[in-house]
């Protein structure tokens, strides 16, 4: 129920990421969702987009640094409480979270969060248990 | 003021003669005490003995730092331990240093060398020196500490680092020469300002500025903020330490080399081929009166030329120009001697580390800074943040353990750092020198 998303490393250096953008737009890869992590000095871009392959290949002749990660993308209640629920399992599970973001599109009337954890396979069957849908990675790309 | 009236105005063709019977000494005692010399004399086909003018000299071989190295630790000693009093070293470029040794009579020559520097730069008895060179193996500190005192002068032991402490005993003990690097100068009066101590203020009229090359610019910069005259001084531990050639205050322009124990040569770092006065090219020093460590023609790597004008000063000797660089790719960074074939031997031991890198050194609020510049390679790259900031972490702490400076790492993209013909593209110095 994993869902691959692609991480790019990029120098804080201006136009960067419009350089990234322009080369997945040349390829006609679409992107569904992305975060940005940054330093002072650098940044690492994730992405979720349509096509991984495709999107990994042209980055890398692009030049770009780019590596291949695992995610889980989950159903989010849109409602007051909605999130913290989900949190609130894993904590008691003793699983952390590494980083999260918001997917753009809505799955019915429940929002998408895209988690990265350190224990990706017991995080996914924690969720499961309580009752979070989590959504596979072909069925993410093409939303 | 002239410390030494004789032998500092020496009329030239006296002081070639003297120059001559102290470098056939020099060459018959090397010749017979180090194995070194004697094997480079016979593979060159020269004896002592064919060196019957200044000119001959240059049939002699070069003495380079590898051969200092090839001989570490006193291989290069041309007398007895038995006859050593002090032993300095200078930072080693690959882990060795460079060792070098001092009989009572070069301390001697050394402090009264000094001495003449000090003098050039206005000091006499009754000045108080405010010595900040770093005391300990390296020549700085140790050298104008015995040069004030055969000068006659009151020296302040002070030492390089602890700032605070520093400013403190300038404005209440009263130094009136300040020896120092120009770039610890230069932070010593940012920190006063900073306790409210105005430099202008205390009684400094000169300071006596080495251990690194500075530039013009750096000069106006040193007088206007510091309140004295900003005197350049010239040495290296393999020659005897500073107090190789310093500039007079009276005309600040080129820097006397006391002939009478040193003759300087410029040659073409190319072909080895000496130049005519007036040219720029690479420095080379043959001591005369060294005991324990002489060396003969011996490679500085320093830019500079010579010239052979006479000075409004009376001094005789001939004046060295600023230096302008090295001829190889050596860093000064804060005094400490650093290449970037050392930088690049620490980034190679760490794992994941493309061979390709770059040095920035810059020169922030006085004092110097290196940023090593390191491109990340898809084995290293990892998806979190953190995970990056431990391995320039790593980088940083492995380069400190290494070479005892600090160097600030970024991170780069892959193959955004320029490919090089040369070394020259790994290093880029943004400091005005």
């Amino acid at each position: 129920m994993k869902a691959e998303q692609i991480s790019i490393f990029l120098e804080n250096k201006a136009g960067r990421l419009a350089e990234v953008t322009g080369t997945l737009s040349e390829a006609g890869v679409n992107i569904r969702a992305l975060s940005l992590a940054d330093t002072t000095d650098f940044g690492v871009l994730r992405l979720i987009v349509d096509d991984n392959n495709k999107a990994e290949q042209v980055l890398k002749d692009a030049g770009f640094t780019v590596r291949i990660t695992h995610v889980v993308a989950v159903e989010v209640d849109d409602r007051p409480g909605g999130l913290h629920y989900i949190l609130d399992t894993l904590t008691r599970a003793g699983i952390n979270v590494e980083y999260m973001y918001a997917f753009v599109q809505q799955s019915g009337d429940n929002a998408i969060m895209i988690f990265r954890f350190d224990q990706l396979e017991e995080a996914i069957r924690v969720l499961e248990q309580n009752s979070v849908t989590v959504i596979s990675g072909s069925k993410l790309y093409t939303m | 003021m002239i410390f030494d009236m004789e032998y500092e105005t020496m009329p030239r063709e006296a002081l070639e003669s003297i120059q001559l019977r102290r470098l056939q000494n020099t060459l018959s005692r090397v010749y017979a005490t180090v194995p070194f010399y004697r094997q480079k004399f016979d593979e060159a086909g020269v004896m002592p003995g064919d060196v019957k003018s200044l000119d001959d000299l240059r049939r002699l071989p070069f003495t380079v730092k590898q051969d200092l190295r090839d001989n570490y630790p006193y291989g290069m000693f041309a007398v007895p331990m038995e006859n050593v009093v002090r032993i300095h070293a200078s930072s080693g470029t690959t882990g060795k240093p460079t060792v070098v040794g001092y009989t009572a009579r070069d301390i001697n020559t050394w402090a009264e060398l000094i001495a003449r520097s000090l003098a050039s730069s206005g000091a006499s008895r009754g000045d108080i020196i405010h010595n900040a060179y770093g005391y300990g193996l390296f020549t700085g500190g140790l050298g104008f500490h015995y040069g004030a005192e055969t000068l006659g002068a009151s020296v302040i032991p002070v030492s390089g680092g602890n700032t605070k402490r520093q400013v403190i005993i300038m404005r209440d003990f009263g130094p009136t020469i300040l020896t120092s690097t120009p770039s610890y100068a230069l932070h010593l009066a940012e920190a006063a300002e900073e306790e409210g101590v105005s430099f202008r203020d205390l009684q400094f009229k000169s300071g006596i500025f080495g251990a690194e090359p500075w530039s013009e610019d750096m000069r106006t910069e040193l007088e206007n903020k510091l309140g004295l005259k900003a005197i350049d001084v010239y040495g290296l531990s393999e020659v005897i330490g500073p107090g190789v050639a310093i500039e007079c205050i009276e005309a600040q322009k080129g820097l006397h080399i006391f002939e009478d124990h040193f003759i300087p040569e410029i040659i073409d770092p190319q072909t080895g081929e000496v130049l005519p006065h007036g040219e720029t090219g690479e420095l080379v020093i043959t001591t005369l009166t060294k005991e324990a460590f002489p060396v003969i023609r011996y490679r500085t790597r320093d830019i500079t030329s010579l010239n052979p004008e006479p000075c409004v000063c009376g001094r005789t000797h001939y004046r060295m120009s600023k230096i302008s660089g090295r001829t190889d790719d050596m860093l000064i960074i804060r005094g400490v001697n650093v290449f970037p074939s050392q930088i690049e031997s620490v980034l190679m031991n760490i794992e994941g580390v493309e061979p390709h890198y770059q040095m920035i050194v810059d020169r922030q609020d006085n004092l110097d800074s290196l940023t090593v510049v390191v491109e990340v390679s898809e084995g290293i790259f990892s998806d979190e943040v953190k995970g990056l900031q431990q391995f320039s972490d790593t980088i940083e702490t492995e380069i400190k353990e290494c070479l005892g400076i600090s160097a600030r790492v970024r991170l780069a993209e892959p193959k955004s750092i320029e490919r090089s013909q040369g070394k020259a593209a790994r290093v880029i110095d943004n400091r005005k020198l």
